[in-house]
């Protein structure tokens, strides 16, 4: 066995954050793994899943978050360590079951991870999931490196056994996404016996009772924190600033002192128990110094608990300047970087870090030349054909419809590659819920046809409650579920429609079709390359009442093509082609967008990008000359 | 001190799997080395970058502190003057390859793209080496276009007082490519590591 998945330790393997994360379970001797795919935590499952064909654990990627959190339960509830994965919006998902759970408490180790996005580089929001430790009352725990996630999460699960509650640990992107040199340590034996002692139940009552347990097991973690290894002080003696920080931010910190040279004027305190705060230990080092600065992502979470435990004891350790977040030191939105670290630092000592001739000299040119790169759906993707027939429905219906939107590769439909055709994006599931709303409108003399979207993954993790609502409450609704045959956005994790599990086990697919006619919906198949066919469907749906399913079925592009391959070569005969001179106004590339399509400067007319188009074939019904040919592949 | 490394481009040149193997290459030499990957929707046509932090002393933070770019890999041309104002300096060594992946909003002819000798004229000016290269036809003319990524790791290897030789990401290539594709990949290298060598004042 090689990689994450060898027995032997004491060796060093260049890991990514999340690979770590995974390691560190695996050293704990986790046996049960779930999870929902979401950047920036998806590669935890992933690794597992691979860890899984040569050790002896079972891992899954659940239907949505709360399950994936409940079924891990069970497997603490018999006895067994477990780890449950997601991104940020997956804790809001799974929050109803998690508030009652650190009531019960739980029995074996189980650890709760959640990578966050700072600045949404792949999500629709910037949440910061910490603010969930407390409501819950869970120990919470930041690491600041792959090697710290590692060592973090196997102790996770000691900590978990001996409050007999559930432990979160909060990592983000850049975190999650950093790999570096990772010494790793022996795995355990793993023998799993479930049993589940019926001597023992997990419940919340009563209540108050349990809320009181709850408390006391996060007092016990406190005391476990106060002598953690994963807090310490690094600086002067009696510092001019104390630099309280958690997380990868941590780093920027750290390397920030060095390059202003402050190391012998600030104090840097890294917090990695983060919730509950280790009072004794913050205490000692709050005394250090009258200033405080807080350096986090993304809400002033250790900002806030902090400057409400210097109020306690502030006849203590005397009055104090705190900046941060609420004093505007440090940014209140996006993730913190080292300019925004060397910025306040640079501010606080009046040092002037930056290059200021170079900048001087490249920035205003860079500006004014660099145009920025517009995301686009793939060369061959379905999703550019399904709209382009929503477009073309929604112009023949000519009522002023839109679209109600999703969250997958398919929320480019707010841009231009999506025709811009997508008006509202919220959470998973939300665009048929809303649709839900929209549909019982009509008596208030609302008119507008609502098209929503929603893809295959999306559909099995929260779109059916709002299914079954539009069909109960008798709701005008027209479903598209844009079945790609994958979690595509994500990096192609099966999903309960694929036939196939994180494992690799065969599994008998849900029949999306079936499951709508179940509830006495209507429901038809329609392909997005047709893309004529299916604006004809589309309108038709359009003119009807009641909860309708429209599948426009067509696997992602990129899987298609790793697959099979497509069929045609395509070519544009540049004799068919008028050029400037059609009145197009360069439709196809001006509107149909598709990268594989590009202009030929010397002949001044359309072209076909041989390395970028995979030939799909679609385009050629969007030219007006018909100038875009599909020639089969031989 | 570290050494900072930056490997700009777009979705689909191989980012990622380039500055992997430069990361696996360091640990086997024993180095210390920190990776920061940015990706975010890379898949559907935005730009990738990774920053490499080598050093024989400590680990260094994922994002490269602005300016102290040492060395950058442009993939791309328009990606290279982008992180140019943000991570370069007057002394950062640029490697880059010629050949543009235009943008959907240039071939819709809302923005245009920069004239590429305008490009190379800045970069240029900036300050520090400026090695030009045609890599992309250089991966096509041996095979296929995503041999780029090889292609400029090959001239990575031959800067001076750069830390790893072709012998090192050849060595760790062999766990990560089929024995069929091996051949290939360290011929990229080769065709790299030449241009560099022969443009050597």
């Amino acid at each position: 066995m090689k990689g994450i998945s060898q027995r032997s330790g004491d060796i060093h393997l260049l890991l990514q954050g999340n690979e770590a994360i995974a390691r560190g379970a695996l050293e704990a001797g986790v046996v049960f793994c779930a999870g929902y795919p979401g950047n920036p935590s998806s590669e935890i499952i992933e690794t597992l899943a691979e860890a899984a064909r040569d050790l002896p654990i079972y891992v899954e990627w659940s239907v949505n978050e709360k399950v994936a959190v409940e079924a891990a339960t069970a497997a603490s509830f018999t006895g067994c360590r477990a780890i449950v994965v997601m991104k940020q919006n997956g804790i809001n998902v799974a929050l109803d079951f998690l508030t009652n759970l650190t009531l019960s408490g739980t029995r074996a180790g189980l650890v709760l991870v959640t990578c966050d996005d700072p600045s949404g580089i792949s999500s629709t929001n910037e949440e910061d999931a910490r603010i969930f430790a407390r409501i819950i009352d869970a120990p919470l725990l930041e690491p600041t490196t792959p090697q710290e996630a590692l060592v973090m999460t196997t102790w996770a699960f000691e900590l978990s056994e001996k409050i007999e509650n559930i432990v979160m640990i909060r990592s983000v992107s850049r975190l999650s996404h950093t790999r570096t040199r990772v010494l790793i340590n022996e795995l355990p034996s793993f023998d799993p016996r479930p049993h589940f002692d019926t001597g023992l139940s997990f419940h919340t009552f009563p209540v108050v009772a349990k809320h009181k347990m709850r408390h006391e097991k996060l007092d016990l973690a406190r005391v476990l924190f106060e002598k953690s290894s994963f807090n310490h002080y690094e600086g002067a003696v009696r510092p001019e600033l104390l630099i309280v920080s958690s997380g990868c931010a941590w780093t920027y910190v750290t390397e920030a002192v060095d390059i202003l040279e402050l190391s012998d004027r600030v104090g840097t305190l890294k917090l990695g128990t983060t919730w509950p705060l280790p009072k004794g230990f913050l205490k000692k080092h709050l005394a250090k110094c009258d200033r405080v600065l807080f350096v986090e992502d993304v809400d002033p979470f250790l900002e806030d608990n902090v400057k409400s435990f210097g109020a306690d004891i502030c006849m203590e350790i005397g009055p104090k300047e705190y900046m941060g977040k609420a004093s505007g030191h440090t940014p209140s939105c996006g993730e913190q970087t080292p300019a925004s670290i060397l910025r306040v630092l640079g501010r606080l000592f009046s040092v002037d870090w930056q290059d200021h001739a170079f900048m001087d000299k490249v920035s205003p040119i860079v500006k004014d030349i660099a145009p920025p790169r517009e995301f686009g759906l793939c060369p061959g993707c379905p999703h550019r054909g399904s709209y382009y027939a929503i477009k073309t429905a929604l112009a023949w219906d000519d009522r002023d419809g839109f679209v109600s939107g999703d969250i997958g590769c398919y929320t480019m439909g707010i841009w231009p590659t999506g025709f811009n055709q997508v008006k509202s994006v919220h959470a998973m599931g939300s665009g048929l819920g809303l649709a839900s709303g929209y549909g019982k409108l009509d008596r208030f003399g609302f008119h507008q046809p609502v098209v929503t979207v929603c893809g295959d993954s999306t559909f099995f993790h929260a779109a059916i409650p709002a299914l079954i609502n539009a069909k109960f409450n008798g709701a005008d609704v027209l479903l598209l579920i844009l079945d790609n045959s994958a979690t595509a956005m994500t990096g192609f994790q099966p999903h309960p429609g694929t036939g196939k599990t994180a494992m690799g086990t065969k599994t008998d697919p849900v029949d999306m079709e079936a499951l709508c006619r179940s509830l006495k919906v209507d429901v038809e198949v329609a392909d997005p390359y047709d893309m004529l066919s299916t604006a004809k469907i589309i309108y038709r749906n359009m003119q009807q009442k009641g909860p309708r399913v429209l599948i426009l079925r067509r696997k992602c592009a990129l899987v298609e093509g790793r697959e099979r391959g497509f069929p045609y070569k395509m070519r544009v005969d540049q004799d068919l082609c008028l050029g400037e001179e059609c009145g197009c106004d360069r439709y196809c590339l001006r509107i149909f967008r598709c990268p594989g399509l590009v202009w030929d400067k010397h002949a001044q007319k359309a072209k076909i990008d041989g390395v970028i188009c995979v030939g799909c074939g679609i385009c050629s019904d969007i030219c007006p000359q018909r100038a875009i040919l599909r020639e089969e592949r031989e | 001190m570290a050494l900072n490394l930056i490997i700009t481009g777009v979705g689909g040149q191989g980012n990622v799997l380039a500055s992997q193997v430069v990361g696996k290459a360091a640990v086997k030499r024993g180095l210390r080395v920190t990776i920061g990957e940015t990706f975010g929707l890379s898949q559907r046509g935005g730009p990738v970058m990774s920053h490499i932090r080598l050093s024989r002393k400590r680990d260094y933070g994922p994002l490269i502190p602005p300016n102290k770019a040492h060395i950058i890999i442009g993939l791309e041309p328009l990606e290279t003057i982008r992180v140019l104002p943000e991570y370069g300096n007057s002394e950062t060594t640029f490697v880059v390859n010629s050949w543009p992946v235009y943008p959907l909003n240039v071939i819709a002819d809302e923005v245009e793209y920069p004239d590429t000798e305008r490009i190379r004229s800045i970069l240029e000016d900036a300050g520090g080496k400026l090695y030009w290269l045609d890599a992309t036809r250089l991966a096509i003319d041996l095979g296929a276009p995503i041999l780029l990524n090889m292609i400029m790791l090959g001239t990575l290897c031959a800067l001076p007082d750069f830390p790893l030789q072709m012998y090192d990401f050849k060595d760790v290539l062999v766990d990560m490519f089929p024995e069929s594709r091996l051949e290939l990949n360290y011929k990229a290298l080769e065709i790299g590591n030449e241009f560099i060598t022969e443009n050597e004042n």
